[in-house]
C-alpha cells in the first residue's frame, strides 16, 4: 500500500514558519486546559522560580500552533494527505503526537518551525491496514536554539 | 499548588496523583481559539454526525495537554518534563452546557500515571512514567509515557 510517490516524500520538509510567543496567548492557552499553574501566567510568583520569569506550559510554541497538522495543512503534510487519498485511505486521524523538550519557550521567544516527514509505512489491524506517516516539527528559537522536537502521527484508512 | 516532590520520594511502581478533568463543549471552544485547530468536528454537532463520529468530540491535542497538565503539576517547579508521548486511541465526548457556567453532566476524565522507572542518568535524577487519560467507563483513550528530571535530595 505503501506507493513509490509515498517513499518520495520521506525527507521532505516544509517551508519555516515563524511565530512570536505572547503572554496573553500563553494565559489563554492555560485557560483553555484549565491549568491554573501560576509558572505560566503569573509574573511575581515566576521571577521567584527557577526560571526567573514566565514560562510556557510544555506543548505550547505560539499561536496559531501552525505546526499542527489540522491547522493550515500546507508543504509535506498536505502531500502526505493527497498520497494517502490517491491510495484509498482518504479518512485521515489524528494518531498521536511525541515531544523532546530542551528549552523553555517564554514569552517574546520569536519561534521558527519547520516540518519534516520522517516515515510512511503500511501496519495491518483489527479494522484492516491503516497507512501511518510521521511528520517531525523542530522548534527554534531567536537564539538558534533547539527548544522542542514534536513527532506527530497521520493515520490514513480507507471508506466504510 | 502542592510540595514539591522529590525524586527519592518516588517509587517503581509508585502512582502519579490523579488529575481530574471535566471536558465541556465550552471548554473546546476555548481550546480551538487557544490552539488554532478550527476543525468543525469539535464544535459543531451536525458537522460530526455527518462526519460518522456521532456528534462533537475532544481534540486530541487537548486530552494531550491534559496529560502535560497532569505531569507538570506532579513534578512541581522544580522538576523538569523531558520526554512526553502519547496516543489518540478512543474518542470522548464532551459534556454539554446547561448555562454559561454549568454542564448537563456527562463524563470525567481521569488523568493518571504509573511510575515505570527510576534511575540516574548524566548525572540527572530521571523518573519514567506510564501515564493515559480515562473516561468515564473506564476506558483508556489515550495511553501514552513521560520522562522527567526531579530534584534530589542529595
Amino acid at each position: 500500500m505503501v506507493t513509490e510517490d509515498m517513499k518520495k516524500l520521506i525527507g521532505l520538509s516544509s517551508e519555516p514558519s515563524v511565530s512570536e510567543v505572547e503572554k496573553g496567548a500563553i494565559q489563554r492557552f492555560a485557560i483553555a486546559v484549565d491549568d491554573p499553574n501560576p509558572l505560566w501566567t503569573d509574573e511575581e510568583y515566576a521571577k521567584k522560580s527557577r526560571y526567573g520569569g514566565i514560562i510556557a506550559p510544555p506543548g505550547f510554541f505560539g499561536w496559531p500552533a501552525k505546526a499542527q497538522w489540522t491547522f493550515g495543512m500546507g508543504g509535506p503534510m498536505a502531500d502526505v494527505l493527497a498520497e494517502f487519498t490517491k491510495a484509498g485511505f482518504p479518512i485521515v486521524l489524528d494518531g498521536g503526537m511525541a515531544y523532546e523538550f530542551f528549552i523553555p519557550v517564554r514569552p517574546g521567544d520569536t519561534l521558527v518551525s519547520t516540518a519534516k516527514v520522517t516515515d510512511i509505512y503500511e501496519r495491518a489491524g483489527r479494522a484492516g491496514t491503516s497507512l501511518f506517516g510521521t511528520i517531525e516539527t523542530t522548534y527554534v528559537n531567536q537564539n538558534g536554539d533547539i527548544v522542542a522536537k514534536g513527532q506527530a502521527t497521520l493515520i490514513g484508512r480507507p471508506l466504510g | 499548588m502542592a510540595e514539591q516532590l522529590y525524586w527519592e520520594d518516588v517509587k517503581e511502581g509508585g502512582e502519579v496523583t490523579t488529575l481530574t478533568k471535566i471536558g465541556t463543549t465550552q471548554m473546546l471552544v476555548r481550546w480551538a481559539g487557544a490552539s488554532g485547530d478550527f476543525n468543525p468536528q469539535h464544535y459543531d454537532a451536525k458537522f460530526g454526525e455527518a462526519a460518522g463520529t456521532g456528534g462533537i468530540i475532544i481534540h486530541g491535542a487537548l486530552k494531550r495537554q491534559w496529560l502535560i497538565h497532569l505531569m507538570t503539576d506532579w513534578i512541581g517547579g522544580e522538576g523538569t518534563l523531558k520526554k512526553f508521548s502519547c496516543s489518540y486511541r478512543g474518542m470522548d465526548y464532551p459534556r454539554y452546557m446547561k448555562t454559561m457556567t454549568e454542564d448537563l453532566g456527562g463524563d470525567t476524565w481521569l488523568c493518571k500515571g504509573t511510575v515505570t522507572k527510576r534511575y540516574v542518568e548524566d548525572g540527572d535524577h530521571c523518573v519514567d512514567c506510564e501515564i493515559w487519560v480515562e473516561n468515564g467507563q473506564g476506558q483508556k483513550t489515550t495511553p501514552g509515557s513521560a520522562t522527567v528530571i526531579l530534584p534530589s535530595k542529595g
